[in-house]
């Protein structure tokens, strides 16, 4: 909302006090400043002068006029005047030389033309009025010569520009800003709205209201003779354009002067195109309208319409219908001024997705007691300034509505604050506020009050809210504060204009907390040892596409096509929820390898999304007065996907680097896997891995990882189609691991320590090429026994030594007693029982047997 | 070895020793090296060496000569093992400085064989501030970001037609009527949080949401709030003011000046924005006619988040009694925290994954 400040000091005796100290009130008072700015400040020594004389210089390719001038002073100005909008006699103003014009135009004395020109005759651009003018600004004719142009013309001016939040629409208007700010200085208000229009009997164009649920209130006056050539007066173009409005034509201007001022949207229709009576009511199937700004559009059946005999003329409260729009030859008007429903308003402008001045003031709720006041000052300002008559009469179609009255403890404001306010406190900000307040306690009727946001109060609701206690008062908002419907919205009011400033700073006392779950702790922990690893994190968005699912070389029907869809993604690209994290891993590393970082080892955590093949479609909008039960609440969990916290690392180039000390190690599936450990290990469990074939991973280099036999993640190169079509470097290798799946082990168990000496054996054997080392290591300590205390594989061989499709597996088996030192015949029976199993199982051979 | 018989040897004669002594101590003093000081040692402090000799034909004197000789060769002895001990002492500080100048090696060369990798500032500063509360008695509260709309828009009290629900820019999952949305907001973690506890309630909930704005310095479609609630009996605006005075004290050090602001959020009754007084200019480029601040566009204040009483309507929803619990809630969105604290200045370097952006922060914030 811009709001000029003369226009504000209208209707507020405000004190005189910066336009930056009145907004750093009204900001504390919830009206917070956007930005302020200064209007002919910069304007310097442009008087009004009257043209006496113009020689029209016909030499030149475009016309100039060589003017003499009457600026007041004892000889005219001699002024080169390139316009042709004025004729002798005409009261203009003039900048003269030594002038400054907005944005720092310095006039001089100059030639041009072959004349002199000491001075300018300015248009309205020229003196920051317009945006563009096609002529010089001609003044009324009794304008006093020689006056100073700013001064005469008001141009010097601050504008408030105010952020109004959308419970507050009755500070759309300077009517509402200036309460606020009356309220703010303690400074006298002039209810702008306080007109005294003439009660004249019979009513005027007829109307009616079919749907009370759509309109409670709908007035129509009618100027008849208007005069359509009539201009807005430069006062009105001058604040319509700095409170951020086109100015367009008298009628039209008038109607968003109004609307400005008091914050009731009005309408005008060109009373010659109105066919018999107005009806307001919803749509019929299949009707259409053409609108304003030319679009035909097809109608809702919940839209409000205002229609005539021929059908809809004008979408209510949102744009009104090309038809019977105000032309230039108009000479009569009908202002229509209503009170629309604010949902249905609300509704209305997001389907058509029409926002309009008028609809966003009626979605955020607009004085129901405004539409005789505003259509009067509307119609009073035509027949003055345009030259019309005022119709005797005034349509007046009207539902009845409840009033709205909340009863509260006079204490109330002071304990949601926090700190005590006094009965007359609360009673006076309430009354500057607009309420009507009285003690004691109202009966609630049952009634139910609609609000203008649609929350229905009253009922069960109602009671659930309502707040008792000692000293009740009784509280009617004002018409205009459609937001005030619950008992807090009271406190609130209280307690800004008490200054929310003023609120002490108290720290509560909160049970002693637990600290964080052990799932909270492992996220951290996995975080922390991925990084001393050297991974570095990244957040990547959550959006895929097919495209990226295609990259990973998944199959028809893998689990992690079914992704769940967004209605309005960001880009056409990638309208996918992320099931796997690997697509934003793969193509940040991309990035990073592009920007010159060969050697990226990333990770991240977050949530996949994986919906169940078989979940309902819709999660279902429970009631919110009062509690869902649990049946309820389950209903939503199951059409929600879901969504585990998983794991993930990608790596390319040297994970260990080379340098002076020698050659560095390329990042490999080895690398991959370990992560992996690292996060198991965080976790306290034991990570299992098995060969596997899974997409996206080389088909010779992928681990399945399983802890307690559950299946928790994959590990290893990634397929060379993957690093293609990702434009990976290749051998670029990955992890992904479900934390979800991971429960965090209980306390570890403190290991008996001995102090008795170890005994260490060495054992190669010969296995299968094909034999997976775990196999072997299980079975060899499965066969040590009790004394076996680690085992370590040192060395992998294969060559001729060990036979074609072999290899050979070399390990360090160490052996302790807790109660005893071993005798060497003890460690060697362990060691050969440990071979015996190995045997057994994988048919490991003991090398050099 | 022990082939002699003492009897026969003639005991040293006091010169003899003398010049033994003065033989002993030239040599020992004339060794180069710590190899010749050991064939020195050998020769003139070893078994064989005149002077142990002499000293082994004490016993064999007669008893008058023994005290007068012992004292003697004692002398002796004693003058050459100190020489040597010194000598000793010398040769090897000469041989470790030397040596060990021979070993220096470059300790500033560079060692980056396995780099320390990262956590991204954002997990790290979500940390932070759960740490912050959860020293004050909190618990970290977590919910879906796939979310369904009763959660994040009903139960919060945005209506459907709620000129508020628009200003969200929500994404929207399946279809409009499906339901189900990507939360734009943590607070719907306070009604699960509500219905999964029975006051006192003491949650803090950070975490991922969406709103469809394109990406910019200033905007990201995903980004991170954290999410406050306390519901409890008793509580009142003044105890909102002193949790996040608190707050902004831990995140952003002492002597930062706050200020609560009335505004509008259809959860909280009464709702306020909590503003941090301007970094950078202090406020100072407010005043007309000042430099401009970047920072608070001269607006003196920085918005940090907002916050308020909890709805009773909210309470209601969650089947909490109003009459008997009030409660506070707020939320802080991190990428403007993470700017603030940081001075980082364009959201992109957030959400691209570069890794010069996120290396320098390490494992903590």
């Amino acid at each position: 909302m811009k709001v000029p400040l003369s226009w504000l000091r209208e209707y507020v005796d405000l004190p005189a006090v910066t336009a930056h100290e009145i907004a750093e009130k009204l900001t504390a008072a919830g009206l917070k400043l956007e930005n302020i700015t200064s209007h002919g400040h910069e304007i310097k020594n442009v008087v009004v002068g009257r043209v006496l004389e113009i020689e029209e210089l016909t030499e030149f390719k475009k016309p100039i006029r060589h003017c003499r001038v009457d600026v007041g002073e004892a000889v005219p100005r001699e002024i080169v005047c390139g316009a042709v909008n004025f004729v002798p006699g005409d009261v203009v103003p003039v900048a003269l030389p030594g002038a400054v014009l907005p944005g720092g135009f310095e006039i001089g004395s100059r030639k041009t033309y072959g004349r002199l020109s000491d001075g300018m005759i300015c248009s309205e651009a020229e003196l920051g009025i317009a945006e563009s003018s096609p002529g010089i600004l001609v003044l009324p004719a009794d304008t006093v010569i020689g006056a100073d142009v700013v001064e005469l013309l008001g141009l010097r001016d601050e504008v408030l520009e105010l952020e109004i939040t959308p419970d507050c629409g009755y500070a759309l208007s300077i009517r509402g800003v200036a309460r606020e700010a009356a309220t703010a200085f303690e400074a006298d208000f002039r209810d702008p709205a306080a007109i005294d229009y003439p009660v004249t009997g019979g009513p005027s164009h007829p109307a009616s209201i079919a749907d009370p649920t759509a309109c409670d209130r709908f007035v129509l006056r009618a100027v008849s003779g208007f005069d359509p050539a009539a201009p807005s007066p430069l006062w009105m173009r001058v604040r319509l354009a700095r409170a951020g409005m086109r100015p367009v034509s008298l009628a039209v201007d008038v109607t968003n002067y109004v609307m400005l001022e008091l914050g009731q949207p009005l309408h005008a229709f060109d009373g010659a195109t109105v066919r018999g009576e107005i009806v307001v009511r919803r749509a019929e199937p299949g009707e259409t309208l053409e609108t304003l700004d030319h679009v035909v559009r097809k109608l809702h059946p919940e839209d409000i319409l205002i229609t005539d005999d021929s059908g809809p003329i004008s979408m209510a409260g949102t744009m009104g219908g090309l038809a019977t729009e105000i032309s230039d030859g108009s000479t009569d008007i009908l202002i229509e001024a209503a009170h629309f429903s604010a949902t249905g308003i609300a509704r209305e402008s997001r389907r058509h997705n029409l926002v309009s001045e008028a609809s966003k003031r009626f979605e955020r709720g607009v004085d129901r007691e405004l539409p005789l006041a505003a259509s009067w000052r509307a119609v009073d300002l035509l027949c003055t300034l345009g030259g019309g008559t005022a119709e005797p009469g005034v349509t007046h179609a009207s539902a009845d509505v409840a009033p709205v009255a909340i009863t509260i403890p006079a204490g109330h404001p002071g304990r949601v604050a926090g700190v005590p306010y006094s009965k007359e406190t609360v009673v006076r900000r309430l009354e500057q506020v607009g309420c009507e307040v009285v003690d004691g306690a109202v009966a609630r009727d049952g009634g139910q009050g609609v609000a203008a946001s649609g929350v229905v109060s009253g009922g069960d609701l109602a009671g659930r809210l309502a707040v008792t206690g000692d000293d009740p008062i009784t509280v009617y908002p004002p018409s205009w504060r459609t937001d005030l419907t619950d008992p807090n919205d009271l406190a609130e009011e209280v307690i800004r204009l008490e200054g929310y400033d003023r609120l002490p700073s108290v720290l509560p006392a909160a049970p002693a907390g637990a600290g964080l779950t052990e799932a909270q702790r492992l996220r951290r922990r996995v975080g922390r040892a991925l990084a001393l690893s050297g991974y570095v994190e990244v957040l990547s968005y959550p959006f895929i596409g097919v495209r990226d699912l295609d990259g990973l070389q998944l199959p028809e029907g893998d689990p992690r096509r079914r992704a769940t869809r967004l209605v309005n993604p960001l880009s056409e690209d990638e309208p996918l929820m992320r099931t796997t994290l690997l697509p934003g891993l793969l193509k940040t590393l991309v990035r990073n390898v592009g920007r010159g970082f060969t050697d990226v080892a990333l990770f991240e955590t977050g949530l996949v999304y994986r919906p169940e093949a078989d979940a309902p479609a819709t999660a279902p909008i429970l009631n919110v007065d009062r509690r869902p039960t649990d049946e309820e609440r389950d209903w939503i969990e199951a059409a929600l996907p879901g969504q585990p916290v998983r794991v993930a690392v990608v790596l390319a180039g040297e994970f260990e680097r080379s340098g002076w000390w020698g050659a560095g190690r390329a990042a490999s599936w080895a690398d991959a896997i370990e992560a992996a450990r690292s996060v198991a290990r965080e976790a306290g469990a034991d990570l299992e891995v098995r060969a596997d074939r899974h997409e996206p991973w080389h088909p010779g280099r992928c681990a399945a990882l399983y802890v307690d036999g559950t299946l928790v993640g994959h590990a290893g190169e990634l397929h060379p189609r993957v690093a293609e079509a990702y434009g990976l470097p290749p051998r670029t290798a990955a992890m992904e691991l479900e934390l979800s799946r991971l429960t965090p082990a209980g306390p570890a168990q403190t290991p008996p320590v001995s102090a008795y000496p170890v005994a260490t054996q060495d054992v190669a054997l010969i296995v299968p090429a094909d034999t997976p080392v775990t196999a072997v290591e299980a079975a060899l300590r499965a066969g040590a026994g009790e004394l076996l205390e680690s085992i370590r594989l040192f060395d992998v061989y294969a060559g001729a030594q060990v036979g074609e499709g072999n290899k050979s597996l070399a390990y360090t088996l160490r052996f302790r007693a807790p109660d005893r030192t071993l005798t060497a015949e003890e460690t060697t029976a362990a060691r050969e029982a440990a071979v015996a199993v190995a045997a057994e199982r994988t048919g490991a051979q003991l090398r050099g047997a | 070895m022990s082939d002699y018989d003492p009897v026969e040897v003639t005991p040293l004669h006091a010169d003899e020793l003398a010049r033994a002594e003065a033989d002993a101590l030239a040599a020992i003093s004339s060794a180069a090296d710590l190899d010749a000081l050991k064939q020195v040692r050998l020769a003139h402090a070893g078994d064989r060496s005149p002077i142990a000799l002499a000293n082994r034909e004490i016993g064999a004197l007669p008893p008058a000569a023994r005290a007068e000789a012992g004292k003697r060769i004692g002398g002796a002895r004693k003058a050459v093992a100190d020489a040597l001990a010194v000598r000793q002492a010398e040769l090897e500080a000469e041989r470790d400085a030397k040596v060990l100048i021979e070993e220096t090696v470059d300790v500033t060369l560079p060692w980056d064989r396995a780099p320390r990798g990262a956590r991204h500032p954002l997990t790290t500063l979500q940390e932070r501030v759960a740490d912050c509360f959860v020293a004050m008695g909190y618990e970290v509260a977590e919910g879906p970001e796939l979310e369904a709309e009763w959660y994040n828009f009903d139960a919060l009290n945005i209506a459907p037609d709620h000129p508020a629900r628009s200003d969200h820019d929500t994404f929207f999952v399946e279809s409009v009527e499906s339901g189900k949305v990507l939360r734009t907001q943590t607070s719907p973690v306070q009604i699960r949080a509500l219905l999964a506890r029975t006051p006192p309630v003491y949650v803090i909930s950070p975490g991922k949401v969406f709103r469809t704005d394109e990406l910019d310095a200033t905007h990201t479609p995903v980004f991170h709030q954290v999410e406050g609630l306390a519901v409890d009996k008793g509580l009142t605006m003044a105890h909102l003011k002193g949790t996040l005075d608190r707050f902004a004290e831990v995140m952003f050090g002492e002597g930062i000046t706050t200020r609560f602001r009335p505004n509008y959020f259809p959860f909280t009754e009464p709702s306020a924005e909590m503003d941090l007084r301007c970094f950078v200019c202090r406020g100072s480029s407010a005043v007309p006619g000042s430099p401009p601040c970047r920072t608070c566009k001269s607006e003196g204040w920085i918005e940090w988040g907002g916050c308020g009483m909890v709805n009773p309507r909210v309470l209601v929803a969650c089947g909490v009694d109003p009459s008997v619990y009030s409660g506070f809630a707020f939320g802080m969105g991190i990428e403007r925290t993470l700017m603030f604290r940081h001075n980082a200045e364009d959201m992109r370097d957030m959400i691209e994954g570069d890794i010069r952006f996120t290396l320098p922060f390490g494992l903590e914030v």
